[in-house]
């Protein structure tokens, strides 16, 4: 067996607004290529890529808002058609499959986390959590007791029973990364799952995965615009610019290393944040230390 | 004035192809018809079974499950004796009896076709223009060869009722599966789920609110067919209404003006107040 998990080779992606949607490229009809450049109707959301992902690493894709991450980590398993390019997840040459053989490879191979959740508003949090073995044809005992042990991982087990409209942001997404676990596929793709929680929670959360991932060792796809934490989550990181890779390495390097302009933009950025926050501590270091003066006068 | 030598009739195509089809097809529509009214005539007597104080207590166990509250589900099981008290209970039963034949018909046939619509786009661009033709041609232009086909009665009424109140079923069966979110879709995508999953786990109940409105809709639209359905022999409540204006009997024609109102009435609340029941987002 091979080491490595997920295979991207020379993946291109064009959203058109007049080709219906799907635009199939050939990379080497220069004419077309220009064409499509320099076009007002076509988008390049994603542009060349090739990359590989280790089996058991926590990969991380990271780059400002339309750098075409949701497109990328959505054409690993086709939710978003490429236009060019090939795939290969765990040996299975995904641009290849059918609908039937891709519908099985999402069954067993990957879950998918998503920003907004994606929860069923209709099921319970239990049978939100059991969906993906419903689809695979798991009797109801069964998958409800599976469903049930991934809610106690995530500390949800006393919600079961209650619908995603009455959680908080932080415990939906619990529910989503349990639906994820439930279906125990060897590898994870999580579209900045944590982006739309309050700053404590999304700590709490990355501290969380991080735990998990120790006892299980699968490979994470994970998409962030948050260099804090590419840094805490990632053995390896790419930074995404207009649809193209522009550095890729440990994060560490990134951060001691930026590549070009754009990625020192970043790291600036976090180090003015490590700046601020270092100076809220002290200002509330301060105020407490004036408060129990105050107190004991 | 527009040139004389470019008019073009189909008038009298169209009345041979209906001579036709009755001189070769007379059995068939006998057929259909004798089944139709078969049907319907089952519908009616299983309807007057149902002594009056029946409906009373029915009206009023499903308006206090769906709705809750004490004033409405009183009133609205009250209404109805009013019916009664004009002498109207039997026609305003045999009118029940042609409306339920007619929505049942046009929610066979609707919510699967407003399925298809919403499954297959391209078939919207067909079917779309077919529903507003429905909808907006005057119902006298197909009545005329519905009596045609199967004579003066109930089941030229039921079809023409269906013709009119099937398009508000379909049209909101298929907006209700594309207003589905796109999100919660791809996530079904995401593990697993083929295009009937897609459709049986995720489309069809988050549609649900929009369909439970298209058959309120249907309802409503079938029940305002009964005056003109009755114009062809559908008797009950709407054949009242026509002799009142005959005989321009105002009094009467209010009489009977008003048990329809309070049918329509009564099975709007209760057709609403059951599509919140189904509304299988729950809110908890
Ligand atoms: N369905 C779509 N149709 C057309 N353009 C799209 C579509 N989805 C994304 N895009 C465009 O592709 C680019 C990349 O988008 P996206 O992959 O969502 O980036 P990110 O996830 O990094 O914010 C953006 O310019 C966006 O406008
Ligand atoms: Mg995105």
């Amino acid at each position: 067996m091979s080491d490595v998990a997920i295979e991207v080779k020379e993946l291109w992606k064009v959203y058109s607004k007049s080709k219906s949607g799907k635009v199939v490229l050939d990379v080497d009809d220069e004419e077309l290529m220009r064409s499509i450049e320099v076009s007002e109707e076509d988008v390049v959301a994603v542009r060349d890529l090739s990359f590989e992902v280790k089996k058991g690493e926590v990969f991380i894709v990271m780059g400002l808002s339309g750098s075409g991450k949701s497109t990328l980590i959505r054409c690993l398993i086709r939710l978003v058609e490429p236009s060019y390019g090939k795939v290969i997840i765990n040996g299975y040459d995904v641009t290849a499959m059918d609908k039937k053989e891709l519908t099985e490879f999402r069954r067993y191979q990957t879950a998918m986390v998503f920003q907004h959740y994606g929860l069923l508003p209709h099921k319970d949090v239990l049978d939100n959590v059991a969906f993906g073995l419903k689809l695979r044809g798991v009797p109801k005992k069964e998958r409800r007791e599976k469903a049930m042990h991934a809610l106690e991982v995530v500390g949800l087990e006393k919600w079961a029973n209650y619908y995603p409209s009455s959680l908080s942001g932080g415990m939906r997404q619990r529910v989503g990364i349990a639906r994820a676990l439930v279906a125990d596929p060897p590898i994870l793709l999580m579209d900045e799952p944590f982006s739309g929680l309050d700053p404590l929670i999304r700590r709490e959360m990355q501290d969380e995965l991080i735990r998990l991932q120790e006892e299980m060792h699968k490979t994470i796809f994970f998409v962030t615009h948050d260099l804090d934490e590419a840094m805490r989550l990632g053995d390896r990181m790419a930074v995404m610019r207009d649809g193209s890779i522009v550095q890729i390495g440990k994060p560490a390097e990134i951060f001691a290393n930026p590549a070009n302009d754009y990625v020192a933009r970043f790291v600036q950025d976090r180090r003015e944040e490590i700046r601020k926050a270092d100076e809220q501590i002290a200002a509330l270091n301060a105020a407490k230390d004036k408060e129990v003066n105050s107190d004991v006068s | 004035m527009f040139p004389e030598a470019w008019e073009f009739h189909v008038a009298q195509h169209l009345n041979r192809g209906i001579k036709i089809l009755i001189q070769n097809h007379s059995e068939g529509f006998d057929a259909f018809s004798n089944g139709l009214l078969q049907f319907l005539l089952g519908v009616q007597s299983a309807l007057s079974t149902i002594p009056w104080w029946g409906y009373i207590l029915l009206i009023a166990l499903i308006s206090w499950f769906s709705i809750r509250r004490i004033v409405p589900t009183i009133v609205l099981s009250l209404l109805p004796l009013l019916i009664g008290v004009f002498g109207f209970w039997d026609l305003a039963i045999e009118t029940l009896a042609i409306v339920v034949v007619s929505v049942v018909i046009s929610l066979v046939l609707g919510i699967p076709l407003g399925v298809i619509m919403a499954e297959v786009k391209s078939l919207g661009y067909v079917i779309r223009p077919i529903l507003d033709a429905m909808q907006t041609m005057p119902s006298f232009v197909y009545l005329i060869p519905a009596m045609m086909l199967f004579g003066l009665g109930k089941v030229p009424a039921i079809l023409a009722t269906v013709i009119y109140a099937l398009p508000p079923v379909i049209r909101l069966t298929c907006l209700g599966i594309e207003l589905v979110p796109k999100p919660v879709q791809e996530a079904a995508l995401a593990y697993g789920a083929t295009r009937w999953q897609l459709l049986k786990e995720v489309r069809l109940p988050l549609a649900m609110p929009s369909i439970m409105a298209g058959v309120n809709q249907t309802t409503m639209m079938a029940l305002s067919m009964v005056v003109i359905a009755s114009m062809i022999g559908a008797r009950g409540l709407g054949q009242e209404v026509l002799l009142a204006i005959n005989r321009i009997n105002v009094g009467r024609g209010f009489e009977s003006g008003i048990s329809i109102v309070i049918m329509a009435i009564v099975i709007d609340r209760i057709t609403q107040g059951l599509a919140k029941k189904w509304d299988p987002v729950k809110k908890r």
